[in-house]
C-alpha cells in the first residue's frame, strides 16, 4: 500500500494555492513529485541543484505566486548562501526536506550533512519543524504555508524508510 | 567596435514599458540603476548565481509579462546549471542577457572562464534556448527582449572598465515590496495576508 502523506501534503499545497514546485528528484519525495506533476494548476520544476529552488521561489513570489521546494537533507547544504535571500527580502518559502543520515542510515557518507541539517537551516534563520510520524507532515506543511517566515519541514528517515542497495 | 556596458544596458531598457527586469549582483545591478531606477527593477546585492532562476520564477508566475534578466559573465557562470533548468521549462516570455566583460569586476577584474573561450551562448543553445547568440546588434536584441518567443539568450561582449558605482536601494524587503506593488497592485498586500 502506498503511504498517504504525499496525498495529504499535495492537498495542503493545492489548498494554499501553491503554483510552483521546485524539486531535485528524491526517492522519499517521488510520490509527491508525481502528484504535483499531474496537477494542472501546478508547475513542477526539476532543478540541477537545490540552490536554484531559492531563486525560483524568490522570482515566483515577486510575481505573486507561492512555491515550495522539495529536497533531501543533503541538498540543504547546497542552498546556504542563496538562502540569505529569504531573510534579506523576507520571502515566505516552505521547504520540505526528507532526512538522510539518521538512525539506521547505512551510507555513512550521508551522515555529516544529515546531522548538520537543522543547525544549518537555523543558522540562516529558516524555522525548522520536524515530522517524526507520517501524519504530522501535512499539518506542519499547511501551518508553514500560513506563516510569514521561511520554514523547513524535516521528514524523519523513519517515515520514508531506510534506503538499501540490496532492494 | 567596442561596446560599453552602461550604454548597452541603457539602450536595452529605454522605452521598457511593462518589462520586468532582474539584475545580477555587482556591475549589472549598477548598470540597470544607472539607466534609471524603477519599481519593476529587482537588482540583486547577493545570492550570486541566482539571477537567471529569479527570472524563471517570475516568468512562470506571470506568463503574460516579458521578463529580462541582465547579468554578468561571472554571475551566469556560477548559476550555469540554471540554463539547463530553463531549457526544460521553456518559458516563452524570458530573455537572459549576459553583459560579458570577461572579468570579475567587483573583486579586482580577475579573468572569468569566458576570457578563456567558454562560450555561454553555446551552452544556452545546447540547453534548448529558442535563440542564443553572441551579438553586438542591440536593435535586434531589443526586439528579442520585447517580441521573440523565448527562452532567449544573448551575450554582449563589452569593454572591461571600472565605472563609478550607481547604487540601487539596499533594503531587500523594500525592493521586493515595491516590485510586488508595482506588478500586482493592491493584491500584493492581499496575497501577503492570505499566506
Amino acid at each position: 500500500m502506498q503511504p498517504e502523506w504525499p496525498q495529504e501534503v499535495h492537498r495542503a499545497l493545492a489548498k494554499a494555492q501553491v503554483r510552483i514546485v521546485g524539486y531535485v528528484p528524491d526517492a522519499g519525495h517521488s510520490r509527491l513529485i508525481e502528484l504535483c506533476q499531474g496537477d494542472r494548476k501546478m508547475r513542477a520544476v526539476v532543478l540541477t541543484t537545490e540552490e536554484e529552488g531559492i531563486g525560483l521561489a524568490a522570482g515566483a513570489w515577486l510575481g505573486g505566486e507561492k512555491s515550495v521546494l522539495l529536497m533531501q537533507s543533503s541538498g540543504v547544504g547546497n542552498v546556504i548562501n542563496a538562502a540569505g535571500l529569504l531573510k534579506t527580502c523576507r520571502l515566505p518559502l516552505v521547504m520540505i526536506v526528507t532526512m538522510r543520515g539518521e538512525a539506521g542510515e547505512f551510507n555513512s557518507w550521508q551522515v555529516p550533512m544529515g546531522e548538520a541539517t537543522p543547525a544549518v537551516l537555523e543558522a540562516m534563520d529558516v524555522r525548522v519543524r520536524r515530522a517524526a510520524r507520517a501524519d504530522e507532515i501535512a499539518p506542519l506543511v499547511a501551518d508553514a504555508l500560513r506563516q510569514e517566515q521561511a520554514t523547513a519541514v524535516l521528514i524523519s528517515q523513519g517515515v520514508i524508510g531506510i534506503k538499501s542497495f540490496r532492494q | 567596435m567596442t561596446l560599453h556596458r552602461r550604454e548597452v544596458v541603457k539602450t536595452l531598457l529605454s522605452g521598457r514599458h511593462h518589462l520586468l527586469v532582474v539584475a545580477g549582483l555587482g556591475s549589472t545591478a549598477w548598470d540597470i540603476t544607472a539607466a534609471g531606477d524603477a519599481p519593476l527593477n529587482f537588482p540583486l546585492w547577493g545570492a550570486m548565481g541566482q539571477a537567471a532562476m529569479i527570472g524563471l520564477g517570475l516568468a512562470l508566475a506571470r506568463p503574460r509579462r516579458r521578463v529580462l534578466v541582465i547579468t554578468g559573465d561571472g554571475e551566469m557562470l556560477m548559476g550555469i546549471g540554471s540554463l539547463a533548468t530553463i531549457g526544460v521549462q521553456q518559458p516563452s516570455n524570458l530573455t537572459l542577457v549576459v553583459i560579458d566583460n570577461e572579468r570579475y569586476g567587483e573583486t579586482g577584474m580577475q579573468e572569468t572562464h569566458t576570457a578563456h573561450g567558454v562560450d555561454l551562448a553555446g551552452v544556452a543553445r545546447a540547453c534548448g534556448f529558442k535563440s542564443s547568440k553572441t551579438t553586438s546588434d542591440l536593435k535586434r536584441l531589443r526586439s528579442m527582449i520585447h517580441e521573440s518567443t523565448g527562452p532567449n539568450f544573448a551575450v554582449v561582449k563589452v569593454a572591461a572598465e571600472k565605472l563609478p558605482l550607481v547604487l540601487p536601494p539596499l533594503d531587500g524587503v523594500a525592493l521586493k515590496d515595491r516590485f510586488r506593488r508595482a506588478l500586482l497592485g493592491d493584491s500584493a498586500e492581499v496575497l501577503s495576508q492570505k499566506r
